[in-house]
């Protein structure tokens, strides 16, 4: 796995997408009494600053991810994200995936239950990088690895 | 169904970290956790409950991810992802580190003792799985062979209850087999069928047959056929439980003494299943669900474990870093 500032860039120019606004507050939320449910935006509202490892752009900015495809049930305790590399070939995806994983592992709840998972069908090794982001195993092993956390860290931390 | 499987007790073993798996000492008077806190815990029975009788933090420098006793008792072997495996003797409750097995390229995924004693398993995401002799008198360890059949990360090895016979697990979501053939290791079997990461596998008593647990979300069970020719295995499935796990299966336990197989899952449930008697010979093989705990841990169930000597005594594990301790009582009817 390369970090930043390993050139040449995979991908050039990237299409670049505009920013969701502020999510509104609804009145039910204001009111203190009343259970809030984790939903779809809130879950996006996490990830969608997270960095590209190679542009200094988001997540969001270069439609990786989106909030349609982001799904809660807060009731059942899941939470699945699909993500889309900018190009099938990018060798990021795995990087970019543990980055989403890692942010919503420290981010919610631990009852949740967490499936990253490549866009069906945009990216050449979808079903190896699905199978490795999947495997909590190798996950705990590679946030154990000092130089990779720091690269994940790189990537969760906003912009000023 | 739930009362078929009751909590006796539960302790927080691996605080602020996950508990990855559990191992009975022979006689079952001692049970070791390890996790992802770098520790190996060591527990005894304390009136109604159980309590921490030593702690081993001073042998590895990350996550312990499997811990198995010696057939003799005395020894403790220890499998961490710091690419090391550490050979504890045991003087009461003092545990000192004798041996330390090096050379697996990255992490180390498990460790077994052959039921004679004299071999030592060990596996690791480098592909292979590590046969090493045990010089007991010296208390040295010497590798006899690498056996590189899999393709991909091992998780799990464990020897047949009476032979020397190898049994592992893969991510490449096959069983292999290993036995020595003319001062040699060869792989002997490939059993082929689950489509996903198989996590564990545990041997039936009689070692005829075997169950293996997958992130396929099935349980597959594995006879030695008849039709073998010669000295090579022939294995088939003989039956395939699906249905029951909402999640990837993360190990499998057979009992020795009742048969009963236990599951730890994914969807934070611990399960027991009960093989059917078979009417007339040669019906199929099946098994029901007998026990099923939903919520036995407040995440993923990582380890089940039978206790050895006492039937329907059974430990589980998981990344709350909760060991709990059930009484399984056989549904009657099954």
């Amino acid at each position: 796995m390369v970090g930043p500032g390993a050139a040449p860039l995979e991908n050039a120019n990237p299409l670049i997408y505009r920013r969701s606004g502020e999510r509104p507050v609804t009145a039910r939320e204001e009111d203190d009494e009343l259970p809030d449910a984790i939903d779809d935006r809130e879950i996006f509202d996490l990830i969608r600053s997270i960095n590209d490892p190679e542009h200094p752009l988001t997540l969001e900015e270069l439609n990786v991810v989106e909030q349609v495809r982001v799904k809660v049930n807060d009731a059942e305790s899941t939470v699945s994200v699909e993500f889309t590399p900018t190009i099938p070939h990018c060798s990021m995806a795995t990087l970019i995936g543990l980055s989403i994983k890692v942010k919503l592992l420290r981010s919610l709840p631990d009852r949740f239950k967490l499936d990253v998972h490549i866009t069906p069908g945009t990216h050449a090794s979808e079903h190896a990088v699905n199978k490795q982001l999947a495997d909590k195993e190798r996950v705990a092993a590679a946030l154990e690895n000092s130089h990779l956390l720091e690269v994940v860290n790189q990537c969760l931390t906003a912009r000023s | 169904m739930p009362e078929a499987l009751s909590l006796l007790c539960r302790v927080s073993a691996h605080p602020e970290s996950r508990c990855w798996a559990l191992a009975w000492s022979p006689s079952g008077t001692l049970l070791a956790s390890c996790g992802g806190d770098r520790t190996v815990r060591i527990w005894g029975r304390d009136g109604p409950g159980w309590s921490c009788r030593a702690v081993l933090a001073d042998g590895h420098q990350r996550t312990v991810r499997r811990v198995a006793w010696s057939p003799c008792g005395h020894y403790l072997a220890s499998a961490s992802f710091d690419g090391t495996t550490c050979v504890w003797k045991r003087q009461e409750n003092d545990f000192e580190v004798v041996a330390t097995l090096e050379g697996h390229e990255n992490e180390v995924k498990s460790v077994a003792w052959a039921p004679s004693g004299s071999l030592l398993a060990t596996c690791s995401r480098d592909k292979s799985v590590w046969v090493w002799e045990v010089d007991d008198e010296e208390q040295e360890f010497e590798c006899v062979s690498v056996l590189s059949a899999h393709t991909q990360d091992v998780k799990h090895v464990v020897w047949h209850p009476s032979q020397e016979l190898l049994a592992s697990a893969s991510y490449d979501d096959t069983v292999r087999l290993y036995r020595e053939d003319d001062d040699d290791w060869v792989c002997c079997a490939t059993l082929e069928g689950h489509t996903s990461t198989v996590w564990a596998v545990a041997w039936e008593r009689s070692g005829q047959r075997l169950v293996s647990c997958s992130d396929d979300r099935t349980l597959r069970v594995w006879e030695r056929s008849e039709s073998g020719s010669g000295t090579e295995h022939s294995w088939k499935c003989v039956c395939t439980l699906s249905g029951y796990h909402g999640r990837s299966i993360y190990d499998v336990a057979w009992c020795h003494l009742t048969g009963a197989v236990a599951t730890a899952c994914g969807d934070d449930a611990v399960r027991v299943f009960e093989e059917v008697a078979a009417v007339a010979p040669g019906d199929a093989v099946t098994f029901s669900l007998a026990a099923h705990v939903p919520r036995a841990h407040a995440q993923d169930a990582n380890g089940v474990a039978w206790h050895p000597r006492e039937p329907g005594l059974l430990a589980s594990c998981g990344d709350d870093g909760d060991i709990a301790f059930w009484h399984y009582q056989r549904p009657e009817g099954l």
